[in-house]
């Protein structure tokens, strides 16, 4: 019982504070294509692959009081700050989560800026096309933007990165 | 004249309790309607087990999916015409994206796509772009047309106006089943002024916009969503009845990979139970197949399955408690071992269910870009984002309230034929 839920709380414990609602989904889309077990349903949506199932069990992490959810005026929107709490650790400690090498893909991650993580996920969204037919959809579908190939490149030689992380220490 | 120019030579309606009229012109809608794929969805309920908690909620995807394309049609043929914006020759594609958005929903989708692991829409996708007569239908207007309307449904086409009308936070989609819902469950509260809408819509480049002076018909349609989420979607003995039948798939796909021998052979669901569903077979599957196996279920051996499909088929339904994770999660624990020593498998009758376990969403102002929002085209040109203008919204959209419940079947634990004193201790614990 409330097993996403606990998924969902290791990542925090993992990566420690996440900054930003866009970067939170594109993280748990990469890990959920990388075979990480979690639940929640992906769409492509007008800014990528996005879950509304994530966004309510956030938010009923935050109403339990298992997140803190802060936020920040940056500019002209608003921006999101996630933090596991006391009461989410021990929700934890009684809820053992077991996902191997989810440390390691995590913190990775999450030094990796939303954007970027924006065109990974939507690389891995296209997973079944070649690498032109992904550069065309990329350029097409994220015009504004402005990713280059090299960004490309990196995009894909990240996933090979992760990938490694995830086989490593499989058991 | 191509294929796709086609007019029928009488235009032809469907009699509808919601819009009146479906209308149809075109031959490629049609001969779309015509086949065996859209014609299955008669056979798939619009709102899966909520019949069993509202009666007339036996409308079906073929009503919905027709009503999602008549409001479309409106739009392109009423009031995007002749608009700078809007590229007429995105007409066809429109309509067609509209008439087929829901084609891959199978029976009892949400229930069937959580226990086997796949998803409606990829099943879309593949009716589409498949050996199909759906397919056969499209590739006469041209090879390429089944994967232009496989991307604006897939929402990964470059034509983002189109996919808005279909997709988006004040799409057709929405518009279609929460009228429908309201109508079918005989409720009040889905109502909003859709004519009003359509009327204020305004093609732009990637998205659609509101005219500033409709945003209070707007704001009844958000209202509306809101309502009905928590009124119709999120009723808790629609809940229970989604719970069951959860239940019931897992307990047989479990009983399969143990090599029980079923008394009525589930062949249907050979494929789903070893993760390999194929396209022929998911065509096969309706509501229909589904609760002939429940029917026959009763009969089986295992207590558990014939338990749980008795329930189903006769609507004895779980009960529920509200549940308060964060101060009784400890409880469930206890509950389970009590379950045990009472012999009732916590696993099948002891159920947390959360909101978040039926994502029909609420409205998002967009923040962060997770979602495009819904913008107002204000007198000045100017676009801004709907809460920014409506206290209203802004009031809803704000901090968001969640919903866990604890469902148990109430009759076992009342049961003191056996084990009473546990089953005592757990009343006790569920204060019921």
């Amino acid at each position: 019982m409330l097993k996403d839920h606990a998924k969902l709380l290791q990542v925090f414990l993992s990566a420690g504070e996440i900054i930003g609602r866009k970067k939170l989904q594109k993280m748990i889309y990469i890990a959920k294509k990388l075979s990480f077990p979690f639940q929640e349903r992906f769409q492509f949506h007008f800014y990528g692959p996005y879950s509304e199932e994530l966004t309510l069990r956030v938010e009923e992490l935050c109403n339990m009081g298992f997140l803190q959810e802060e936020m920040e005026q940056k500019g002209g929107y608003h921006q999101y700050r996630y933090a596991l709490t006391p009461a989410g650790r021990e929700f934890l400690a009684v809820n053992k989560v077991d996902m191997p090498c989810l440390d390691e893909c995590f913190i990775d991650m999450n030094g990796q800026s939303a954007r970027f993580l924006e065109l990974v996920s939507t690389v891995l969204y296209f997973n079944s096309l070649s690498k032109e037919e992904v550069a065309e959809k990329v350029f097409t579908l994220k015009s504004k933007q402005n990713y280059t190939l090299e960004e490309l490149d990196e995009a894909y030689q990240y996933i090979e990165k992760l990938k490694t992380k995830t086989q490593t220490k499989a058991p | 004249m191509g294929y796709s120019d086609q007019k029928l030579s009488e235009e032809k309606v469907f009699k509808d309790p919601v819009h009146r009229y479906v209308h149809v012109r075109d031959k490629v809608i049609w001969d779309l309607i015509g086949t065996k794929e859209f014609q299955r969805l008669r056979r798939i309920k619009q709102l899966g087990t909520t019949f069993l908690t509202f009666h007339g909620a036996e409308h079906s995807r073929f009503n919905h999916s027709l009503g999602v394309y008549e409001i479309v049609r409106r739009i392109v043929d009423d009031v995007f015409r002749d608009r700078e914006d809007w590229n007429k020759e995105l007409r066809l594609l429109t309509l067609c994206a509209a008439l087929l958005h829901d084609l891959g929903h199978g029976p009892f989708s949400h229930s069937f796509e959580k226990v086997f692991d796949f998803d409606h829409e990829a099943f879309t996708q593949q009716i589409i772009l498949g050996d199909t007569e759906v397919n056969k239908v499209l590739r006469r207007v041209d090879p390429s047309f089944p994967k232009e309307v496989a991307e604006i449904i897939g929402k990964t086409s470059e034509h983002k106006l189109v996919i808005s009308l279909i997709s988006s936070q004040i799409d057709a989609d929405r518009m279609d089943y929460l009228q429908r819902d309201a109508y079918y469950t005989g409720v009040s509260y889905g109502h909003f002024d859709m004519e009003r809408i359509l009327r204020v819509m305004r093609p732009r480049e990637d998205f659609v916009v509101i005219k500033k002076s409709g945003m209070h018909a707007v704001e009844d349609y958000i209202m509306s969503r809101y309502q009905m989420y928590w009124q119709i979607y999120f009723h808790p003995v629609t809940r229970s009845a989604e719970v069951i039948l959860t239940k019931i798939l897992h307990r047989a796909k479990d009983l399969y990979h143990q090599s029980y021998k079923f008394k009525h052979e589930p062949v249907h669901f050979h494929s789903s139970f070893n993760n390999k569903m194929s396209l022929g077979d998911f065509l096969k599957l309706d509501e229909a197949i589904i609760l002939f196996y429940f029917q026959m279920w009763q009969e089986e051996d295992d207590p558990i399955l014939s338990d749980l499909c008795n329930r189903f088929v006769n609507r004895n339904l779980f009960k529920y408690v509200e549940f308060d994770p964060a101060k009784e999660y400890k409880k469930t624990a206890e509950l389970a071992d009590l379950f045990l020593q009472a012999g009732i498998d916590p696993d099948y009758y002891l159920v947390v269910d959360s909101s978040s376990d039926l994502p029909y969403d609420f409205y998002r102002p967009g923040e962060e870009e997770e979602r495009l929002p819904i913008y107002l085209l204000m007198e000045s040109g100017e676009i801004r984002e709907l809460s920014r203008e409506s206290e209203i919204v802004d009031a809803i959209s704000g901090k968001r309230r969640t919903d866990h419940k604890l469902y148990f079947p109430l009759d076992l634990l009342k049961d003191h034929s056996a084990n009473r004193a546990v089953k005592e201790r757990i009343c006790a614990l569920l204060e019921i």
